[in-house]
């Protein structure tokens, strides 16, 4: 597939759990998945990057702390900054969080349990680099599963967050983890870094997940690089 | 060489659910008239004397602690 030369890296880290599943998201979207180690600062040419989700370095310290520190991450923040679209899922975006490329912070469940279903959302910013291939306000089912997925911020930030559009997904239903304004995911002043707490990489194929809604962020990421000169 | 202490805490305004689970179990041991609990960390660095009171902000501000959530402070 002409796509194919669009290369989309994934970066493992030392306790990621999804980096295989999001390489295998990257495929079915027509993109060309790229293994990317934490330990290596150069980032073999990739387009964009996706920041999985696990328990990276163990969550010691606080979830994403000390991977914000990798060298893959110095690689990824520079990307960042000069447009490069990343996504962090889950542990990822904990990791975007620490790495101050997102506002706000992820702290444990209200409830204390960790949390494990199929979580309907809404997405409310089809602009990023991730959503573009939604339909403003689609209702989407995909798995959610985390322990620290407490969503915060101060009101200040949230507001901000809010009237600038920045909240590119909501949980719908009961608040699953104590996320302030039920807040699922957000993206950057850009556009190009998207955090988030549910998994679409888990919801791609009939077969595995609950629904092929979460595909959708791995062909918006295409589409938005089409757009850009190769 | 000197011993360096960094205590981090929650901040007041941030639900600390750990803290709300180990009041829950001091119920059960039949202690009464702890009103709150905040769980914090403690960090014991042994540092050069040339180290300054700078360079430990800046680890505290940077790694030991997210200030986005957390509030901290250092005993040399």
């Amino acid at each position: 597939m002409a796509l194919s030369k669009y290369r989309v890296g994934v970066v493992t880290f030392p306790g990621s759990l999804d980096d295989r599943d999001a390489l295998r998201a990257v495929r079915l979207a027509g993109a060309e998945p790229v293994p990317l180690w934490h330990g290596e600062k150069w980032l073999s040419d990739v387009v964009a990057v996706i920041l999985p989700g696990g328990f990276s370095y163990g969550d010691y310290l606080r979830a994403g702390a000390i991977a914000r520190f990798s060298p893959a991450m110095q690689s990824v923040i520079d990307g960042a900054r000069n447009g490069m679209p990343v996504l962090g899922i889950c542990n990822g975006f904990q990791v975007l969080c620490e790495a101050h490329l997102l506002p706000g912070a992820l702290i444990r469940n209200d409830h204390r349990k960790f949390v494990c279903r199929d979580q309907r959302l809404r997405i409310e910013n089809t602009e990023t680099a991730w959503t573009n291939q939604y339909e403003a306000g689609q209702e989407i089912v995909v798995p959610l599963k985390n322990g620290e997925g407490g969503y915060v911020a101060d009101p200040a930030t949230l507001d901000a967050l809010e009237a600038d559009g920045r909240v590119v997904a909501r949980y719908l239903g009961d608040n699953p983890n104590g996320s302030y304004r039920a807040i699922a995911g957000i993206t950057n002043e850009a556009g190009n870094v998207v955090g988030l707490m549910p998994h679409p990489e888990h919801a791609v194929e009939e077969l595995t997940g609950p629904s092929t809604d979460g595909l959708a962020f791995f062909t918006s990421v295409l589409q938005k690089l089409v757009g850009i000169p190769a | 060489m000197a011993r360096v202490v960094v205590d981090v805490v929650m901040k007041p305004e941030i639900l600390d659910p750990q803290g709300q689970a180990i009041l829950g179990a001091l119920g059960r041991l039949g202690i009464e008239g702890v009103r709150g609990v905040r769980q914090g960390k403690h960090f014991e660095l042994d540092v050069d004397d040339s180290v300054s009171e700078e360079t430990l902000h800046r680890l505290a501000d940077t790694l030991l602690a997210n200030p986005v959530i957390e509030d901290f402070s250092i005993h040399r």
